[in-house]
């Protein structure tokens, strides 16, 4: 695959940038200058309460939602105006359309869809007030209102494959969603133990798009569903080209996920959580292997980012300014993503609390903030 | 009739009052009685004391007063005639459960 390298425009010290981070016990806003060299934090919002998701609409910065839950009190959103200053409360009805239906729990039985949080959300690429929201249960929502209502798209949930989906270790969590920038109607979600699903008519319709996962544990190597995709990522240059972590596996699509192969090549794990590509080059991607299902760090204690220049298969090993020895923390699905300044910025959020960031497109990192609670969710946004 | 209410510290910041606040509610004066006029004072509350769709408590939320667990009391039945007058505080709280 060769590289399409696209022009873009180079740093320029007036950019702002800023870090959206959702944790355990609130939210935080951090902002640096264009070079991203010093940073500030502002701290904690919703303290207490886990943040599983914040993020800026990528038309109006000034727009924020965050998705504040717990299990006492169950889930708030919230809304900023004015890129985080204030917030205030919208809506927190997610109700599910009839029928209802159910799915499969853990030991096969059925049980009915029930909402439980909000895992994800992602704001229209182009109108503020339009965002959708992804669900454990799995389901997806959407409000055109700017979160002041909520309405499901029911064609997901109400899929033939529904009532055989199943809760990854997580639950049953829809906690993807992807956007086509080329604005053509079609989004992707992707959903734990279920696999990923394509609507090309705005959310209206939906169908499994898994050909080509192969999971362990599935009897049939061509099951529809069942499997446990842990992040999916679009080529913005190319966006029939996507990228996935699955549990295990890292993989690629080139046909809008019609189809999908493995890339995993000389990667120390093919487990991992996260997945992020680079803004300008297509065929650069990064992914953080963890060493296993059962022992979720990264192999030999050593925090190494990895990254293909090549569409995958081949991986270079990122790590000056990683912490290379006892280090045992984990990187979360949502708690990493790629600004696109020149070079791009990279950076991602621990389970331990701390924020690495990178403004070199990936060769030296440094750690950023510390002593954070654990990290859920990492959003960067140009201001 | 004026109620009293101690909220957890999770929702009085959540609603920016104080921990207790004061409810006028009518009679009857039950657990569902106050909690709509709560939820009616500061909408915010809505579904983090009963669930938004079912109205039912949700499972961690605790309902105290006169040092009795009402929590499994219908909702729909009368409080105790003291905080039925505003002498005691209905308190509510998260189950101590979780981290």
């Amino acid at each position: 695959m060769p590289l399409q390298v696209i022009s873009h425009p180079e740093v320029k010290s007036v950019t702002t940038v800023r870090l959206l981070i959702g944790t355990k016990k609130g939210a935080f806003i951090a902002t640096s200058e264009g070079r991203r060299q010093s940073w500030s934090l502002k701290g904690p919002l919703f303290g207490g309460w886990e943040v599983y998701h914040i993020k800026g609409s990528p038309v109006d910065p000034a727009r924020i939602y965050a998705s504040q839950s717990n299990e006492w009190f169950g889930q708030i959103v919230q809304r900023s105006d004015d890129g985080g200053e204030n917030f205030y409360a919208v809506d927190n009805q997610f109700s599910y359309q009839d029928p209802v239906g159910s799915h499969l729990y853990y030991d096969g039985s059925e049980r009915g869809f029930e909402f439980k949080r909000i895992w994800h959300f992602e704001p229209d690429l182009e109108d503020p007030d339009l965002v959708y929201a992804g669900a454990e249960d799995a389901a997806i929502f959407r409000s055109s209102d700017g979160a002041k209502s909520w309405g499901e798209l029911p064609g997901l949930r109400g899929h033939t494959t529904g009532k055989s989906w199943q809760p990854g270790a997580g639950g049953l969590c829809l906690h993807t969603i992807v956007i086509d920038p080329r604005l053509n109607g079609r989004i992707f979600g992707a959903i734990s133990a279920a696999g990923v699903f394509r609507s090309d008519d705005l959310g209206s319709n939906w169908r499994p798009v898994n050909r080509g996962l192969k999971s362990d544990g599935i009897p049939d190597p061509d099951a529809e569903v069942g499997h446990c995709v842990h992040r999916i990522a679009i080529d913005p240059n190319r966006p029939d080209t996507l990228y996935m972590q699955k549990h295990w596996d890292v993989m690629r699509s080139d046909d809008a996920g019609e189809s999908w192969y493995e890339i995993s090549g000389d990667l120390p794990s093919d487990f991992g959580f996260v997945v992020a590509l680079h803004p300008h080059q297509s065929g650069t991607a990064y992914v953080i292997p963890i060493s296993s299902d059962y022992e979720h760090f990264p192999p030999q204690g050593m925090l190494r980012v990895y990254r293909t220049t090549t569409g995958g298969d081949h991986w270079d090993p990122l790590t000056k300014g990683l912490p290379q020895v006892n280090c045992y923390v984990n990187v979360l699905r949502d708690a990493m993503d790629v600004d696109d300044l020149d070079p791009c910025g990279i950076y991602f959020g621990t389970t331990s609390g701390e924020i690495y960031a990178s403004s070199d497109s990936g060769d030296s990192w440094q750690s950023i903030f510390s002593g954070l609670p654990a990290v859920y969710s990492v959003e960067v946004q140009r201001i | 009739m004026s109620i009293r209410v101690i909220l957890p510290p999770h929702l009085s910041r959540l609603a920016n009052v104080p921990k207790e606040v004061s409810l006028a509610v009518a009679q009857p004066i039950t657990m569902s009685s106050v909690l709509d006029v709560l939820e009616e004072y500061y909408p915010v509350l809505k579904g983090t004391i009963r669930d938004g769709n079912t109205l039912e408590r949700r499972p961690y939320v605790r309902f105290f007063a006169l040092e009795t667990d009402l929590s499994n009391q219908g909702l729909a039945e009368p409080l105790p005639e003291l905080v039925a007058r505003g002498e005691e505080p209905l308190i509510i709280l998260g189950a101590m459960a979780g981290g």
